[in-house]
């Protein structure tokens, strides 16, 4: 029997580049590279593992975002995913992510009630907005049990059985499937893409197109519960806080420094 | 002209700098100190299809392209030359001429595997007395039956003892000079196959470059690769193509050297000024990088007559010929901008310029690559 895995993803700006606009209060995207979540790079590496382990199983990936998304879609197809949807419409645009949680449901409803989802993985959060909110409220939509912060995975047919990490430890929980399980960096290595696949799937012609999905893909979505006006949070001033207390920046030869350092340190009985 | 890489090609690049930041890198220092050779990262390399990059998806290649493939090498020889000629050696200079010389059941017993990565390949033309002058070859393959009998040696050979089977070339027919050599296919464990010195280099240290020595060796008719007769043709059609992947080395080694300099004289402060700021080094700078494109634009040309069917011997030797020349001056430079600093191992500019002069010597030396070069330019009169 098929065993039918979604992978939510998401791209998101490369955090060394990050830069706020001081007068909007809004990211910088001009210009910024982007990269596949890292936290969902995770996600999809776990689903590999059990594709690798099991004979049948779909990955279907899925994004919700403007056109360049795709790009990430490619990696994760490349990587080794099935398919790859992209959610992409006007209509989405300003989600929170209550919005983009209902949007996500919406379409991995229409895929559960087509072929069935047994795991649905997303990264734990996404370094851009820091909520780890989608994957708990896909959960809540969709009416499943969620594990987030899976550190291990062990899929045991009918459940499945987690460690889940703690500040100082783990707790070890197991849930029926369908499950929704969000996942972090201890729980594996991303895998590289194979180059047969990058062959495959980027390009004039691939091999597997990615789908684009619109809000007229998705009939059951609710117009008012989508975009800017159906979401329940603004964003109201991103800011870059004032530091208090100043750092010090000592310039020179390294090893200069490095004793001019160790002296202050010292002053400060820190050493 | 489009000077664009495609989808494609661009994600090869990107993947690679990634694999080569996180694999390559780390280990880099380490391999060129014990010598030891890479062999994790090749089987890594394997697994991804990076070493089978060039060669078709009906053998169990990547079915991905030359320029691919050379992107990937230069990537990969930005941070370690040793792990780039591992890379380098496989697909084109064992794999494509089986793939282009070979038969259907040559392919399938041996491009199959090497295009799989369940094995690598490596190339053995060099002999003690026959460098560049490859009518000296020594090495004698007589035919006796169903089996030609081999005896004979080749020297500086990549992969001694690493790679499972090699493209060796031997005299058929001494009277012949050039036209008596032949090419085949021949497994590192058959009865008489002898691994001999393995050398102690300047550079790539841990390529595991050694002698292959051949006693009484029986290697089946059916491994002759091509027709007896054909060896030297096979030599030198794989070498045009192998040079563009040496030139693809020589401008990442150059790239990772010019990376490094730029980096450490952001850094280094002198008479209280960044040496970033001083107007004589900026200068070196410019020429690097003046150097270090022409350099990749020529392997990128040689590519795309090679990728569209084109002749490219010519061009192939020109960009190795620059390339090479490039890494030797570049990585010079990059020394030198690091001053004393630059002179001591715990640089890796220090290794880069030892490891950029092989690439003046191997797949034919600078002189060779001239006289290729001028033999094409000059042409006899019409």
């Amino acid at each position: 029997m098929t065993i039918n895995i979604a992978v939510c993803i998401k791209q998101v700006p490369n955090t060394n580049q990050v830069k706020i606009d001081k007068k909007t209060g809004t990211l910088i995207r001009k210009g910024i590279k982007t990269i596949c979540n890292p936290d969902d790079k995770n996600a999809m590496e776990e689903a590999l593992k059990l594709k690798d382990k099991y004979d049948d199983v779909k990955i279907t990936v899925i994004s919700m975002g403007p056109s360049q998304a795709t790009e990430i879609i490619k990696e994760a197809l490349a990587m080794g995913a099935d398919r790859g949807i992209l959610l992409s419409d006007r209509k989405f645009a300003g989600s929170d992510t209550l919005a983009t949680s209902t949007i996500l449901a919406t379409a991995l409803r229409k895929i559960q009630e087509k072929e069935g989802l047994d795991i649905i993985f997303c990264g734990r959060q996404a370094i851009d907005g820091d909520t780890a909110q989608v994957g708990p409220q896909i959960a809540q939509h969709l009416d499943l049990p969620i594990i987030s912060y899976v550190q291990e995975l062990k899929y045991l047919g009918e459940k499945v059985q987690v460690k889940r990490a703690l500040e100082n430890g783990y707790m070890q929980i197991e849930a029926q499937i369908p499950v929704v399980l969000t996942t972090i960096s201890d729980l594996n290595k991303p895998r590289y893409p194979h180059m047969r696949r990058i062959f495959d799937v980027f390009g004039k012609n691939p091999v597997i197109p990615v789908e684009t999905w619109t809000a007229d893909d998705l009939p059951d979505l609710d117009n008012t519960q989508i975009g800017l006006n159906g979401s329940p949070t603004r964003v109201i001033k991103t800011y870059t806080p004032d530091r208090t207390f100043k750092g010090e920046i000592l310039e020179g030869e390294t090893a200069h420094v490095a004793h001019i350092l160790i002296e202050s340190l010292k002053q400060k009985q820190i050493l | 002209m489009d000077f664009s890489l495609t989808e494609q090609e661009i994600m090869v690049q990107k993947v690679m700098r990634d694999f080569t930041e996180n694999e390559i890198e780390p280990i880099a220092a380490e391999i060129d100190e014990t010598e030891e050779f890479p062999q994790k990262t090749l089987e890594k390399m394997q697994k991804l299809g990076i070493s089978s990059l060039p060669l078709p998806k009906k053998y169990g290649g990547s079915g991905g392209n030359y320029l691919a493939y050379y992107l990937a090498i230069e990537e990969v020889a930005k941070k370690c030359a040793t792990s780039s000629v591992v890379l380098a050696g496989s697909a084109s200079l064992c794999g494509w001429p089986i793939l282009t010389f070979g038969t259907e059941v040559q392919k399938e017993k041996y491009l199959r595997p090497i295009a799989e990565g369940k094995i690598a390949g490596g190339f053995a033309l060099t002999e003690p007395g026959a460098g560049s002058d490859a009518s000296m070859q020594r090495t004698v393959a007589e035919l006796k039956g169903d089996h030609y009998i081999m005896n004979g040696s080749k020297c500086f050979i990549t992969g001694a003892g690493v790679f499972d089977v090699f493209i060796i070339i031997a005299m058929t027919d001494k009277s012949k000079k050039t036209r008596g050599l032949s090419a085949f296919i021949v497994d590192a464990n058959t009865p008489g196959f002898i691994i001999g010195k393995i050398e102690n280099k300047m550079g790539i240290r841990g390529s595991a470059t050694g002698e292959l020595i051949f006693q009484d060796m029986k290697i089946p008719k059916e491994n002759l690769l091509g027709k007896e007769g054909e060896g030297f043709h096979i030599a030198m059609k794989t070498l045009d193509g192998g040079r563009i992947a040496i030139a693809a080395q020589a401008v990442g080694i150059a790239q990772g050297a010019m990376d490094a300099a730029i980096q450490y004289i952001h850094e280094r402060v002198q008479f209280g000024r960044k040496l970033k700021d001083f107007q004589g080094l900026q200068w070196y700078i410019a020429e690097m990088e003046t150097e270090i494109n022409a350099a990749r634009n020529l392997y990128y040309h040689a590519a795309y007559l090679k990728e569209h069917g084109k002749p490219y011997s010519k061009e192939s030797a020109m960009a190795k010929f620059f390339a090479s020349k490039t890494a030797v001056f570049v990585t010079n430079k990059a020394v030198q901008l690091h001053g004393g600093y630059g002179y001591m191992k715990d640089y890796p500019v220090e290794r880069m310029m030892r490891d950029a002069k092989i690439t003046e010597i191997y797949e034919g030396t600078s002189e060779v690559q001239k006289m290729v070069i001028a033999a094409h330019t000059i042409k006899p009169k019409l």
